[in-house]
């Protein structure tokens, strides 16, 4: 009974997919589906490495502080930074003056609550506050922006598919719309094109414009090239801040369990010799 | 029950012997998971993904439990929260990564464990409540996982709560008060997250609770083996401690290797990354995919296309996705074929190898891939084979194959001698 009510439901389901994946072919073959222009002018994301990538990897505290620099003074105007606390830039290598100096110098202030009247106020940064938001709600961020909010950076480079190399890709990848994109995908008014987005049109205008538009206090040469790097490499650590204790952990773990599962395989070997040894004796 | 062979427990000190005689702990360890536990002395490495799993589950609770303490399941803070985990908390991200981690980890033993019982044919006499306790295991584990996803309250978790919870509808009169009564709401938000974080909580207890009857009916008869063919005396046999708690031990550390190189050293490689971005019920993310171990079932459920009749594609789909699962239920009752190891069963292990597993990594690729063809083609065919196979091609290939012939007993398949007469 069960038998011959399962050879019917399965006749039944498989006969509709048999049925749908013909009318899909038929579809398929009259009408073939055009690839979508984005697919066509999409760009994959450059490659470009870090420091910080592979198993070994570490963060170049120099190109951090230099990327800290170039969000400071470029993106942290409209871009967030909100669950990362400026205390946590002693990562960076930066001391506990500079860091409270870096707060307390922030171009933002922290929302706050006047001592003496109750009222809404603010007051500079303290090392335990978070980077205070840029515009006080998305409302604000969105008006202030051509109805874009602009995303808070904190996790950007795992938010994005492509990571810190997507970041890098979309802060140089700006360019003129190429000549035979078609009319409806060219870039409306306050828009921007750049193929490495995913719809080709961005609101935000091209952050990093020209060489030297910041000054790095180390020497380093501000090519525009070399800020897109550093920014991205800095959002790497916002996003992940544990990236390289968590390599350092994992081979710290590894090495023990190979040695543990070195040890344990012996002793499963020893345990078996006797059971394994009348196999043996039959392939003899 | 066990073997008349199986070594009786003796306690060795006068306190063991006083538990003893009040509460056989120690007895019931002992035949359960020590020596007093006569196993199939020819199991290959297809065995040790049962043990395997339980101890990701364990390590699914342990870790869940303390993430438990760090992370509020609020819609308004639960996304930051977990952020909290991952910055502030001491170790925070071992713990949350070796939590998302073990899921994935999870998953794959019990899938490669639920094969090893469809190729052996596990699932067969006398071991249907076995099976059967073990797709209710694999039902109770999915929807643990769901839910779990949803926590984070990333933009994956909000649309894969509203679209999986959005399936419920799909059936008619019923449909969309049931969506309600899963998400306390027309919308998921905080009244759904909550009620998933308490189900969430409770259910691996309600896993551990099933294994125990699962580890139960399997001590009724014994563990199978390669041959199928069952243990028939004390040479068939060795006893579980400390031959499999050996087996199983280093195993376990293998499988740790690849678990915790996975979990330092791309802890986000099989998660995605529009879980970063906090829950925007206003932003509808490009593609709204499941985590990769709901993958086949998804592709089923997108399979299908036209409607039938007054019958809805989108019910077709609800209805075939949770009929691809029970069709387990009854597979010990499709499949009448006597012989249980696929070993022994030429045009089985075909179906099985160029079949089943072929049409399975299909489905998967499908259901992780966007709704476009040529994956909608292909899962349409690779679910129209899924169901040939378990309900039209097991059935009658019972009736026509012819098995080889099986070795008259587990040691004699081992050794090539016949096993002694029991005295």
């Amino acid at each position: 009974m069960v038998r011959f009510f399962g050879i019917l439901i399965g006749l039944f389901f498989a006969g509709m997919l048999v049925y749908s994946f013909g009318r899909g072919a038929v579809e398929y073959i009259t009408n073939p589906p055009t690839k979508a222009v984005e697919y066509q002018f999409h760009e994959e994301p450059k490659k470009v490495s870090f420091a910080s990538d592979g198993p070994f990897g570490k963060f170049d505290n120099q190109q951090l502080q230099r990327g800290f620099q170039v969000y400071k003074e470029v993106c942290a105007a409209c871009h967030g930074l909100r669950l990362v606390a400026f205390r946590n830039l002693a990562d960076l290598g930066y001391t506990e003056d500079e860091v409270k100096a870096i707060a307390a110098n922030w171009i933002i202030e922290t929302p706050s609550i006047d001592p003496s009247t109750g009222e809404a106020s603010t007051r500079p940064p303290i090392p335990a506050d978070k980077f205070p938001k840029p515009f006080a709600n998305d409302v604000a961020a969105a008006a202030a922006n051509n109805n874009a909010i602009p995303p808070d950076l904190s996790l950007i480079t795992k938010a994005r598919g492509g990571g810190a190399p997507y970041i890098y890709s979309l802060l140089t990848g700006y360019t003129e719309p190429p000549a035979e994109l078609p009319e409806a995908n060219r870039p409306g008014p306050g828009l921007h094109y750049n193929p490495y987005f995913a719809n080709l049109n961005i609101a935000m205008a091209a952050p990093i414009i020209q060489e030297d538009q910041v000054t790095y206090s180390d020497g380093t040469k501000a090519s525009i090239d070399q800020m897109a790097k550093d920014v991205s490499a800095f959002l790497i650590w916002t996003a992940e801040p544990s990236l390289i204790k968590q390599k350092q952990t994992g081979w710290a773990v590894l090495a023990f369990l190979l040695i543990a599962t070195i040890l344990a395989f012996l002793s499963y070997k020893t345990i078996w010799a006797d059971v394994k040894a009348e196999k043996k004796k039959k392939e003899a | 029950m066990s073997f008349p062979w199986a070594q009786q427990y003796k306690p060795t000190t006068e306190f063991g012997q006083w538990m003893d005689d009040r509460l056989p702990v120690g007895r019931m360890i002992y035949n359960s998971l020590g020596a007093g536990y006569p196993t199939p002395r020819n199991l290959n490495y297809m065995w040790n993904f049962g043990s395997l799993a339980g101890v990701f589950l364990v390590v699914q609770i342990v870790t869940g439990i303390i993430l438990a303490m760090h992370y509020a399941a609020n819609a308004e803070i639960a996304f930051d929260s977990v952020e909290h985990i991952m910055r502030d908390v001491n170790s925070g991200w071992m713990i949350r990564y070796a939590h998302a981690n073990g899921a994935s980890f999870f998953f794959i033993a019990i899938y490669l464990h639920i094969g090893r019982g469809l190729y052996y044919g596990s699932y067969k006499a006398p071991r249907e409540m076995i099976w059967l306790l073990g797709v209710v295991i694999y039902l109770l584990a999915m929807a643990t996982a769901f839910m779990g996803y949803v926590l984070p309250w990333g933009q994956m978790s909000f649309w894969g709560a509203k679209v999986i919870t959005g399936l419920f509808e799909a059936i008619p009169l019923v449909g969309k008060p049931i969506q309600e009564l899963l998400l306390g709401g027309f919308a998921p938000d905080n009244a759904a997250l909550n009620r998933f974080f308490s189900l969430h909580y409770l259910l691996p207890f309600v896993i551990a609770g099933v294994i125990i009857m699962h580890i139960w009916a399997l001590h009724i008869p014994g563990s199978n083996n390669p041959t199928g063919v069952s243990v028939k005396g004390k040479q068939d046999t060795v006893p579980f401690h400390p031959f499999y708690t050996a087996k199983d031990g280093w195993f376990l550390g293998l499988a740790l290797i690849f678990f915790t190189g996975m979990m330092f050293f791309m802890p986000n490689a099989l998660g995605h990354a529009d879980n970063y971005i906090p829950a925007n019920p206003l932003s509808t993310p490009a593609h709204i995919v499941p985590e990769w171990y709901f993958w086949p079932w998804y592709a089923i459920l997108r399979a299908f296309t036209f409607d039938f009749l007054f019958v809805p594609a989108k019910l077709l789909g609800v209805l075939a996705m949770f009929s691809a699962i029970l069709v387990w239920f009854f597979l010990p009752w499709l499949d009448k074929s006597p012989v249980r190891s696929g070993d022994y069963r030429p045009r089985f292990k075909k179906f099985f190898w160029f079949g089943l597993i072929p049409c399975i990594v299909i489905l998967g690729i499908c259901g992780g891939a966007p709704a476009e063809e040529p994956y909608v083609m292909l899962s349409q065919l690779a679910s129209a084979y899924y169901f040939a196979h378990f309900l039209i091609i097991l059935p009658l290939l019972s009736r026509i194959e012819k098995p080889k012939p099986l070795p008259n007993s587990i040691t004699e398949a081992v050794t090539g001698k016949p096993l002694p007469q029991a005295s």
